[in-house]
């Protein structure tokens, strides 16, 4: 049985069928990451002054991932291009970039993680940090460390402050100050300890969850589009016009993903 | 006709997507600018203007990469009731930042 209007445009609509389908999907998207945006923006407004963390995340980073998906975006174009004009090897060069930038953006956001995950905060409750915050990166733990049976050291490299909201801004002066330092706390001396995994705060949660879902995305894309670039080949020969359809659509969503992240890169880290 | 429907020069993509690129590349830059400088004391000033900058990264992407500059009015239509309903989403949003229930302590 073939399918209707994949190459043919619907009288009525004036397109052809995955077209509209993938449009219908983008607006259902938008709604998706709508919601996310309107819960970021009631947590924002709803935290406490000066507890909305400004400069927790690396702008060149960020910089760096805008730029790649920038390019992804221009490749899927062009491969799209080329499949217009019927030229297959150019078409399997883009889209092969295309996949490239994805994984490395993959690549950084994992790191990104991976740092927020070795990222502690340490309230102290009593030795030489007593009723302080020890804040840095997981640097080495003595082989007996626990923190529930308290005991064993823990050593991470970072700074301490006396009051949490000092943590907060670390574009401030005082935070661009800071010495950093090993700094070395016994398990009997801990009150609370957390890295800057999703449940650290508001911010981190919603950080991991609008970046984990539009990383989904990426890696959801990446693996349709490398579908058709390893094994497009047999339609391309067969239905040329169809596949090429096929890369419009998947282009399109690519282009959404990168849209998205047009929003993420400001509002997460730059503001 | 819209513009995936009309025939395609190669290279007259190419030189679109390179002047995509570099504007992307300035408006980015335009951001990061805009969030480091002082801008007086609060950030509201700062986010209308990144976001504003965002906007116009998007247009481009939306505009020229996804071709929207020129499409089917049912596309049009679809779009249409999308920005109808974000626009209710985030206006409800807004409108709940100061609905606390009564009672609400605040720190």
């Amino acid at each position: 049985m073939e399918i209707p209007y994949t190459v043919q445009h619907r009288p009525d609509t004036g397109i052809y069928n995955a077209k509209l389908g993938i449009w219908l999907f983008l607006a259902s998207e938008v709604m998706l990451f709508g919601g996310l945006f309107s819960a970021y923006v009631l947590l924002r407004v709803g935290a406490e002054p000066g507890m909305w963390p400004h400069g927790w995340l690396n702008v060149t980073l960020g910089t760096v991932n805008t730029l790649l998906l920038a390019l992804s975006a221009i490749t899927t174009l062009l491969a799209w291009a080329a499949c217009k004009v019927r030229d297959f090897t150019k078409f399997k060069i883009f889209h092969a970039c295309t996949i490239l930038l994805a994984l490395t953006f993959l690549g950084i956001k994992t790191y990104e993680y991976r740092d927020k995950l070795t990222h502690y905060e340490i309230a102290v409750a009593s030795g030489p940090y007593a009723g302080k915050f020890v804040d840095g990166h997981f640097k080495e733990q003595s082989a007996d460390f626990d923190f529930a049976k308290k005991t064993g050291t823990i050593t991470l490299h970072g700074h301490a402050v006396e009051d949490r909201k000092e943590l907060m801004d670390l574009r401030s002066p005082e935070a661009q100050a800071a010495k950093h330092e090993e700094i070395t706390i016994a398990a009997t001396d801990i009150k609370k300890m957390g890295n800057y995994g999703p449940r650290h705060n508001t911010f981190t949660a919603i950080y991991f969850t609008l970046t984990g879902l539009h990383a989904l995305h990426i890696l959801g894309g990446t693996l349709v589009i490398f579908y058709f670039w390893a094994f497009g080949g047999a339609m391309w020969k067969t239905d040329p016009e169809r596949f090429t359809n096929r890369i419009e659509v998947s282009g399109l969503f690519w282009h959404f993903v990168d849209l998205v992240w047009i929003f993420l890169f400001p509002v997460l880290y730059l503001t | 006709m819209s513009e995936s429907e009309k025939p395609v020069c190669l290279k007259s993509y190419m030189r679109l997507c390179a002047v995509v690129f570099v504007v992307v590349l300035c408006t980015t830059s335009a951001m990061i600018a805009t969030s480091f400088s002082h801008l007086g004391d609060g950030w509201t000033l700062k986010v209308t203007l990144i976001l504003a900058i965002a906007v116009v990264n998007a247009f481009l992407v939306a505009g020229y990469l996804m071709h929207l500059l020129s499409e089917k009015k049912l596309i049009y239509t679809v779009l249409a009731f999308t920005v109808f309903f974000f626009i209710g989403l985030m206006g409800l949003t807004v409108w709940a930042t100061n609905g606390f229930p009564p009672g609400t302590v605040s720190h």
